[in-house]
């Protein structure tokens, strides 16, 4: 914006090829419209230049815990961007666009086959959207029993924040259920927490910490028991696929992040894609549309009693398209392997670090693993320090500070699209800096010492927000 | 350093009596934890308080935390100047860091509180 | 007994060996993968998936080709006359580039700000052309779309004023009613219709939303009840078309309190509904109430400039279920798109694009008046949407209309009788709309 000059453009529109007509009265009309003013050349440049300061799956390695940041296929990219695809209108007549539904609806049917949950919808936008598109099926159904007092969400005290916050919006009171000392759901807890209120148990599986729960089954029947729903929220699927599915352990409902295993890109955050998949007895509450084909046309249905409309129109479709290549081009064996690397991964650099960095959990992990830096900390060094010292050497932090239950937690998630020497790299850096801990500390305690900025000061921006530009000099402000 | 003519709460607010006027503020280990204090949250003066009941927040970068008032009473004045400069909470947080000043309603309320000596046994 | 895995396949997006995992697997100190899995249910494990082998880029590419193939486009020769909601107009070839950059792509949610300053001065961009269109103080980064945007402006509504019942003028998107509904659906909220011309408004609203341009493509008085939600100490909630506020006043101007509005017609793709990015501004005051993320310019330990996430204490990761929205992802990249939409056509572009956008809509409902059976429905200024009253059913219309490849106006007759919402922009050149205006008359003769 400070760049702009008067007079300057970067486009041209063609001039108008019809009759003029009579403009609104200046009484409708704006008078000023403050907006940049540069050539096409600055724009390219000022973006390009911009791309350069972002670290990306493209250029670094990103160990963050439950993100999954896998290779993001670039034929994917281009195939949603076809014509015939991205130019289609959400309120075309669905005889002129059949090609689009059906991606939709196969799509849907790989997502319900890879979970065990068989129906499902593409309405999500995000994961925290498929969270409260999947609360709002859990009440939906209640409701329908005539089960109106069930008012309660159970949540383990390791879960991602937006699974309260999902609760809250869809009026829940959570109530938290502890984990054990070996980082599972303590059962016995939930057998006391479950009870005629209960209207959903969400659980993230592999939880947060990276673990598989051991008492699965028991504590899907414990919730069952209780008469409520059990919801796995999907984030960490990257470890699960063909190798168990949630439908068969006693999951009700679940959503899936496509932005995560799925490979759609992140973005720089968004867009994303949160599908919920559900039992077939809870299909008539799903969120609309739902792809269906019927006497061999495919049409986007309304369920019978679906919770409704969760956005405007059928979700993201370009998402979707890409996350449907994604799955073709693995394929089953492709998926099995998929899980089969990111857990071996994940084990291989916690057997490589266990030594430096405490390990709070000795078991085997899933597709992360969850060390503390508890010990560096003694040193003086936190965890957050150590995420800093990475950026200098071209890696992305890991998960920090999540699960709250670990101190100093580094969430590290590899992904199966690494290799052996990008995971060795990983696995020496650590160590590198493990010993700088010891002996020159500030090289922590003061990175990044090479990207183009260092440590912000993000209490100044939380005090005094300065949140656009303006003529006034931003310092001024 | 826990000044011992305060009295404090096991929610880390301290209390400075002034005849029937409470002063409350934080605690030195309350605005370390915290980190950089970025905006307090306080309620409007005139309203009523009960012990330990939640009035207000107090938020940094990376957390928030619920203030819990140790006296009992109604508020009749709320320190402005957080409002431009939160980062006095950190600074002075005994002094000019204080958050509410409270028209005692029970003062045999005030015997629920710690001396200084018992506080900073609870944060060993 | 559980069956064994299978052995992990080669494949382009797995670099592994069977050497490497062997390797990997020995230091890991297990015999085979399946050690791994001893906390799997055993009789659960490996469970049989209907799926089909993996496909090559190549017959990837021509499956997918063929789903596009199927569908009626631009690129398959048709013209369309759709709006309510997503618009079509020209992308420049400056955005399409910029979003080749994988560093842009591929790059995460900027929690570490020194890794990211590219995606956050982008998002700083952003805010700052938004508020620059709505004539707002403050805006966030972008929320999932439109619709959501409107449902959670009204919810930080009834935060800021602690009321629960919203009012929603008539003649909204139903789409937007809908999404409003399911937000609010277990919060206590209660929502009534006001009409547009409404003198009384009962005290305890939290806020009026207005659409404007409405549904039917009218312009609202914005600024009579923003003054009257003021004097019943409610808010002011309007969603607007961001293309059209290159040429109409802004809502800032009226001193409305929150300002919604779909980003999509700035450069995104309509790409069959989605994603778009809800644009989201509002008043300073509010700040601590707005949803979503929001970058703040501020400076490093050695006093350089930079960007980072800012006010997070707002959002799901730290307040959990006091969080102003559980939003976590949400649509940097369309942000991003939006950013270079605007920087490209810039202050002479933007304005241009609404003027043309005007002109194509008022000759086309002048041509359309002419019709014999036909008529304009709307009667005050409208932007480049408006309804067709027709002397038919629009259904039967369109379905003739599809075999010259014209794609009508949306067939509203549910909500006006015979209504057909038809809409113009840029890229509907005269001989399109004449072409379209022939088809109907054609149409309305036939009887």
């Amino acid at each position: 914006m400070d760049r702009s000059v008067a007079g300057r453009k970067a486009f041209s529109l063609p001039e108008s090829d019809v009759p003029f007509q009579e403009m609104p009265d200046r009484s409708h009309m704006r008078d000023d419209l403050e907006l940049p003013e540069v050539s096409q050349l600055e724009v390219i440049r000022y973006f390009s230049i911009l791309s350069q300061r972002n670290f990306s799956i493209d250029t670094n390695f990103y160990p963050l815990g439950s993100c999954t940041m896998k290779y993001n296929p670039k034929i994917n990219d281009e195939l949603s961007n076809l014509p015939g695809l991205a130019d289609l209108h959400p309120l075309q007549p669905e005889a002129t666009v059949q090609g689009a539904i059906r991606l939709l609806k196969d799509l849907q049917d790989d997502l319900g086959e890879i979970t065990g949950l068989p129906a499902v919808s593409l309405a999500p936008l995000a994961g925290a959207q498929g969270e409260y598109a999947g609360l709002l099926i859990a009440r939906a159904y209640h409701e329908a029993r005539g089960d109106d007092q069930r008012t309660v969400a159970i949540i383990p005290d390791s879960a991602h924040g937006t699974n309260p916050a999902s609760a809250a919006m869809a009026g829940l009171d959570v109530v938290t259920v502890r984990s054990d000392s070996n980082g599972n759901v303590d059962v016995s807890n939930l057998r006391e927490l479950s009870d005629s209120r209960t209207a959903v148990f969400m659980l993230t599986i592999p939880s947060t910490l990276g673990l598989f729960e051991p008492n699965i089954l028991e504590i899907t029947e414990i919730i069952h028991n209780a008469g409520g729903l059990v919801y796995a929220d999907g984030a960490n699927l990257n470890a699960l696929l063909g190798i168990v599915k949630l439908g068969d352990l006693g999951v009700d409902i679940c959503h899936s992040n496509l932005h995560k295993t799925f490979s759609t890109p992140h973005g720089g955050g968004g867009p994303g894609s949160g599908p919920v998949m559900v039992k077939d007895d809870l299909a008539e509450f799903l969120p609309q549309p739902v792809a269906e084909k019927r006497s061999g046309c495919y049409v986007l249905a309304n369920p019978n009693q679906s919770i409704g409309s969760i956005n405007g129109f059928h979700g993201s479709f370009s998402i979707a398209v890409r996350a449907y290549a994604y799955i073709k081009a693995l394929g089953l064996e492709g998926l099995q392997s998929v899980s089969q690397n990111a857990i071996i991964n994940a084990n291989y650099i916690q057997a490589n670090l266990r030594d430096k960095y405490n390990l709070p959990q000795d078991r085997y992990c899933m597709h992360e693993t969850v060390l503390s830096a508890s010990r560096q900390k003694d040193r003086g060094i936190a965890g957050l320090d150590i995420a800093k010292r990475l950026l200098d050497f071209g890696i992305h932090a890991p998960t920090m500070y999540f699960p709250m239950i670990v101190e100093e937690a580094l969430m590290i998630e590899p992904t199966e699209s690494e290799s052996k020497e990008t995971l060795d790299h990983f696995i020496a850096v650590m160590r590198q800096i493990d010993d700088e801990t010891n002996n020159q500390a500030e090289l922590v305690s003061e990175a990044p010492h090479d990207l183009p900025v260092t440590r912000l000061d993000e209490a100044s921006a939380a005090r005094k927000p300065i949140l656009r530009w303006s003529p006034v000099d931003l310092d001024d402000q | 350093m826990y000044p011992e003519d305060l009295k404090y709460s096991k929610e880390h607010e301290w209390v400075r009596i002034n005849g029937s006027i409470a002063e409350v503020g934080v605690t030195l280990f309350a605005q370390e934890s915290l980190g950089d204090v970025v905006y307090v949250d306080l309620p409007e003066v005139g309203s009523e308080v009960e012990q330990f009941a939640k009035f207000g927040e107090i938020e940094s970068v990376k957390a928030v935390s619920d203030l819990f008032c140790p006296v009992e009473g109604k508020i009749v004045e709320i320190n402005h100047k957080l409002v431009e400069n939160p980062e006095v909470v950190n600074l002075e947080p005994y002094g000019a860091g204080w958050l509410i000043k409270v028209q005692l309603s029970d003062s045999s309320k005030l015997d629920e509180l710690m001396d200084a000596a018992t506080y900073e046994s609870t944060l060993e | 007994m559980a069956l064994p895995s299978n052995p992990s396949i080669n494949h382009p997006y797995i670099p592994s060996t069977d050497f490497e995992r062997a390797e990997m697997l020995s230091v890991i100190g297990v015999d085979s993968f399946d050690d791994l899995l001893s906390d799997i249910p055993l009789e659960h494990r490996h469970p049989p998936m209907d799926l089909t082998s993996g496909l090559s880029e190549q017959e990837l590419g021509s499956r997918i080709s063929g789903f596009a193939g199927e569908n009626a486009s631009p690129s398959s020769g048709y013209v369309s006359f759709l709006g309510a909601g997503a618009y079509s107009h020209y992308i420049p070839s400056v955005v399409r580039s910029i979003l080749q950059r994988g560093e842009f792509v591929t790059g995460y949610t900027p929690y570490q700000p020194e890794a990211a300053q590219g995606t956050l001065q982008v998002g700083f961009e952003f805010q700052t052309i938004i508020c620059q269109l709505t004539g707002m103080e403050v805006a966030n980064a972008g929320m999932y779309d439109g619709p959501t945007a409107f449902a959670e402006a009204c919810l930080m509504a009834a935060r800021v004023t602690r009321r629960n019942k919203v009012g929603v003028v008539s003649d909204i998107d139903n789409r937007l009613l809908e999404v409003l509904i399911s937000y609010v659906k277990y919060q206590d909220i209660e929502i009534i219709e006001i009409t547009p011309d409404t003198r009384v408004i009962p005290d305890d609203l939290a806020c009026i939303g207005i659409q404007s341009p409405n549904f039917f493509g009218e312009i609202q008085d914005v600024e009579r009840l923003t003054n009257l939600a003021h004097d019943h100490g409610a808010l002011s909630v309007v969603h607007v078309n961001p293309i059209s506020l290159g040429l109409f006043k802004s809502p800032g101007e009226f001193g409305v309190d929150i300002v919604t509005a779909e980003g999509q017609p700035l450069g995104v793709p309509m790409a069959f509904g989605g994603p778009y990015v809800g644009l989201f501004a509002c008043k300073k005051e509010h700040i601590r109430q707005m949803p979503g993320r929001i970058i703040g310019y501020t400076k490093d330990t050695k006093g350089r400039a930079g960007y980072a996430l800012t006010l997070q204490t707002r959002e799901q990761h730290i307040r959990r279920e006091r969080a102003t929205s559980n939003i976590c992802t949400s649509t940097q990249l369309i942000a991003l798109m939006v950013t270079a939409y605007v920087a490209t056509l810039g202050k002479q572009g933007i304005k241009e694009v609404a003027e043309l956008c005007y002109q194509k809509a008022h000759y086309a409902a002048k041509e359309i008046t002419n019709i014999e059976g036909y008529s304009v429905r709307n009667k005050g200024t409208f932007f480049h949407e408006f309804v067709v009253t027709c002397p038919r059913e629009p259904s039967v219309i369109n379905a003739e209309l599809l075999k010259q490849k014209i794609i009508g106006g949306l067939d509203i007759s549910n909500r006006s009788d015979n209504g057909m919402l038809v809409c113009f922009t840029e890229t509907n050149s005269k001989k399109d709309i004449d072409r379209f205006v022939e088809g109907l008359r054609q149409l309305g003769e036939v009887h």
